[in-house]
């Protein structure tokens, strides 16, 4: 037998026989025979001592579970909903944004006059002012108002108990590619932060699909990298339309870009589960909890201090010293280039090949930490390239890009494309360590997307301009 | 066992009630195990116990981990044990492993049951699963609100006598019920309730089964307080508990309970 070196008592081994013989003679229905007792008996007495009157389970709520969660209406329900709060957001953040951005540069001329007032060194205006402070005043502006306004939209969905019954639509397509049904759920928390979201799948009990989740948990846009994709909606594939459509575009384009990452996040799921981590899909209880009314204001707290703070402070405290690195590099000279341009040159062919150019890709390597500063890295290095225009309006800032710089419609593409599918950043990847205990699944966490980042860029960059759209 | 020790009288004549100490962990008289659903309100019971502020939320698969707290009554103190919310205690999953251990191997000195009075039916899967473990149990019939709005009366003094625990409707977030709750967690703990938890109805084939293996079973260990739960895991091929049985991890169970349950939380969180 098997068990020889397990017990040295005669009595227990002599028990373990016994059972197994047992065991035998009865088969392998046991289990199955007690738990249809245990139900069985779960409803007898149910019946016994439970009384109803009146309605069962209120009324609406069923009927709107059974709308929210139709075969025919759960998924046009969800991009709907989706839909709206992206467009509630680029409509309602045009306005803030400009009044921010003009206060705050009004600030800036005010400082400039000052630190010119005290005689102080040209190095030192240009570093804090021009480098620091303008940095600072570019991503607050940029990024504060649609924050303040998607946030709360996003948390007040979550509230009503909405995330769950996503996670009931969702759940038929994880198990379609042999993932567990409660990816949904991390899923669904990564889009506020990958790192929680990583933490999250601490709720999937098999470790194959537990890892499954982890890495692919980075393919949902998270907190930090909406603005980046608001920003280039609004500014680039609205604009490509007529006014009256520009934000409708610009959100659907959000919802594109958030149903294609959710593609990825099955189509590479449905990789790992039939190549290195294959196995079935194990079945789950998901409970839709009760719909309650949201505590509006208590939304209002947590998104506006968890998150658009938090997310804006981590951009700001990133982007201070971004801003004043930008600056150096932008005015510290080597040969005829400065140093930026160095840099930016050396990074050019691979940038171009992929549809974006040597500063975005700068700018990503700067953003390892957070994702947050990607655009404001991208701003100061332009805005310190030596030029001395002065960008004080939206507009401007989008003929900088357009016309100094050569983006195009592509170039915002490819650049929301790869913000969505490149490396998740370093905090979400010590976190993927800390869960998985592996350097080689964090390797792979990191690597995997960043080369579906690569090779999705490239195709779409090769595509467009071997058909002449870009 | 401590009731002996202490000698408890059957009824308190001071009236001392309840005394939350947070996660004062020092020195316990007894155990108490949290048991339930998810999203039945246990993490609530836990907080309004122990006065702690666990996180609670609208979420299934909060509480990843065990959360541990306790609470005086009548000079005895109780160390509450929060178990991960399971459905059910056989499958496999790790919480339910989790939950199904403490229980076998922690041998709390009650295991309060929360239930969520909505949906009684689908709750008492796990009551009657918790019974055939445990024979002190209390069944805690929480969100009775909720119940009552929705036009659902329950005869908890018929389902106390079905399941043959106590059984007290209580409304935890209002704090409705919690006296009568910590009465009849003491009482059971202390031995001053007796309990009698109806057992699964069973098939002549397996009962001859455990006529034979239960009494070995005991011979083997002697003391062991639920052989015939563990004649059942045996018979349905339970491998953990197998190899508890070959490695003596269960035998060490009828040892003194303070040194054991410190021992066993090791094995329990590793």
């Amino acid at each position: 037998m098997t068990h020889s070196t397990a017990s040295t008592n005669p009595q227990i081994r002599n028990l373990i026989e016994r059972a197994q013989r047992w065991r035998a003679q009865i088969g392998d229905t046991l289990h199955d025979r007690v738990v249809s007792a245990v139900f069985a008996d779960a409803a007898a007495i149910a019946q016994r001592t439970v009384k109803r009157s009146g309605k069962p389970r209120s009324d609406w709520e069923r009927r709107i579970d059974s709308l929210l969660t139709s075969r025919l209406w759960g998924f046009p329900i969800m991009l709907a909903l989706l839909t709206v709060v992206f467009w509630v957001t680029i409509q309602g953040a045009n306005v803030p944004s400009e009044m921010i951005a003009t206060a705050l540069f009004w600030l800036q001329d005010q400082l400039e006059a000052l630190f010119n007032l005290l005689h102080a060194p040209w190095w030192l205006t240009g570093f804090l002012v021009h480098g620091v402070y303008r940095g600072l005043a570019w991503v607050v502006s940029v990024m504060l108002p649609p924050m303040a306004i998607f946030f709360p939209c996003f948390t007040l969905l979550e509230d009503l108990g909405y995330l769950p019954r996503v996670a009931f639509n969702m759940d038929r397509l994880f198990k379609r590619v042999g993932a567990h049904g409660k990816q949904a759920l991390t899923m669904s928390m990564g889009f506020g932060c990958n790192a929680a979201g990583v933490i999250a799948c601490r709720i999937i009990d098999s470790p194959r699909e537990r890892l499954i989740a982890i890495l692919t948990n980075n393919f949902v846009p998270c907190n930090g990298r909406w603005p980046t994709l608001i920003l280039m909606a609004t500014m680039f594939v609205g604009a490509a339309f007529p006014a009256h459509l520009a934000s409708i575009a610009a959100a659907s384009s959000l919802v594109a870009v958030t149903l294609f990452g959710i593609c990825m996040t099955l189509l590479v799921s449905a990789f790992l589960s039939r190549t290195v981590l294959k196995g079935v899909a194990s079945s789950f209880a998901l409970e839709l909890p009760p719909y309650r009314p949201p505590q509006v204001l208590r939304v209002l707290y947590t998104s506006i201090i968890d998150r658009t703070l938090l997310v804006l402070w981590r951009a700001v405290v990133m982007a201070a010293p971004c801003g004043g690195l930008a600056w150096i590099l932008g005015n510290v000279h080597i040969g005829s280039a400065s140093l930026m341009q160095h840099l930016a040159s050396f990074l050019n062919p691979v940038g171009h090949a992929i549809g974006l150019d040597g500063v975005i890709l700068l700018a990503y390597i700067v953003a390892i930490p957070a994702n947050e500063i990607v655009v404001p890295t991208i701003l100061m290095a332009y805005l310190n390239a030596g030029m001395m225009t002065e960008i004080d309006s939206m507009t401007e800032l989008k003929n900088l890009l357009v016309n100094e710089h050569g983006w195009t419609l592509l170039t915002a593409v490819c650049l929301m494309l790869f913000s969505l599918l490149h490396n998740p950043c370093s905090t979400t990847l010590i976190t993927i360590y800390q869960e998985t205990k592996s350097k080689k699944w964090t390797a792979v966490a990191a690597l995997l997307p960043l080369a579906i980042a690569f090779a999705v860029c490239f195709i779409v960059a090769q595509t467009a301009r071997l058909l002449g759209w870009a | 066992m401590e009731s002996c020790a202490c000698g408890a009288p059957v009824s308190c004549g001071t009236k001392q009630g309840l005394i939350r100490l947070g996660i004062d962990l020092s020195h316990f008289d007894y155990v108490v195990a949290i048991a339930g659903n998810p999203n039945t309100g246990k993490s609530t019971v836990f907080n309004a116990l122990t006065g702690l502020k666990q996180h609670t939320g609208n979420w299934p698969g909060k509480t990843v981990a065990r959360m541990e707290g306790m609470f005086a009554h009548h000079g005895k103190r109780f160390k509450l044990v929060d178990l991960p919310g399971t459905y059910s205690l056989l499958s496999m999953t790790v919480d339910e492993e989790v939950a199904r251990d403490f229980l076998l191997f922690g041998q709390p000195d009650t295991t309060v049951i929360v239930v969520d009075a909505t949906n009684l039916e689908r709750n008492l899967n796990l009551v009657l699963q918790v019974l055939e473990i445990t024979d002190r149990a209390v069944v805690c019939l929480n969100l009775m609100d909720e119940a009552q709005r929705r036009g659902i009366t329950i005869d908890d003094r018929e389902l106390a006598r079905e399941l043959g625990v106590p059984v007290v409707p209580t409304v935890a977030r209002r704090r409705e019920g919690l006296d009568r709750l910590v009465e009849a967690i003491a009482g059971v703990a202390t031995g001053a309730i007796r309990t009698n938890p109806r057992r699964l109805p069973c098939d002549p084939q397996t009962q001859a089964a455990l006529d034979e293996l239960v009494p070995l079973l005991e011979n083997a260990v002697p003391g062991l307080p639920n052989a015939r739960w563990v004649a059942m895991r045996l018979l349905d091929g339970d491998e953990r508990v197998i190899e508890a049985l070959e490695n003596g991890e269960l035998a060490q169970l009828v040892r003194p309970r303070n040194s054991a349950t410190t021992r066993i939380e090791g094995v329990v969180s590793a």
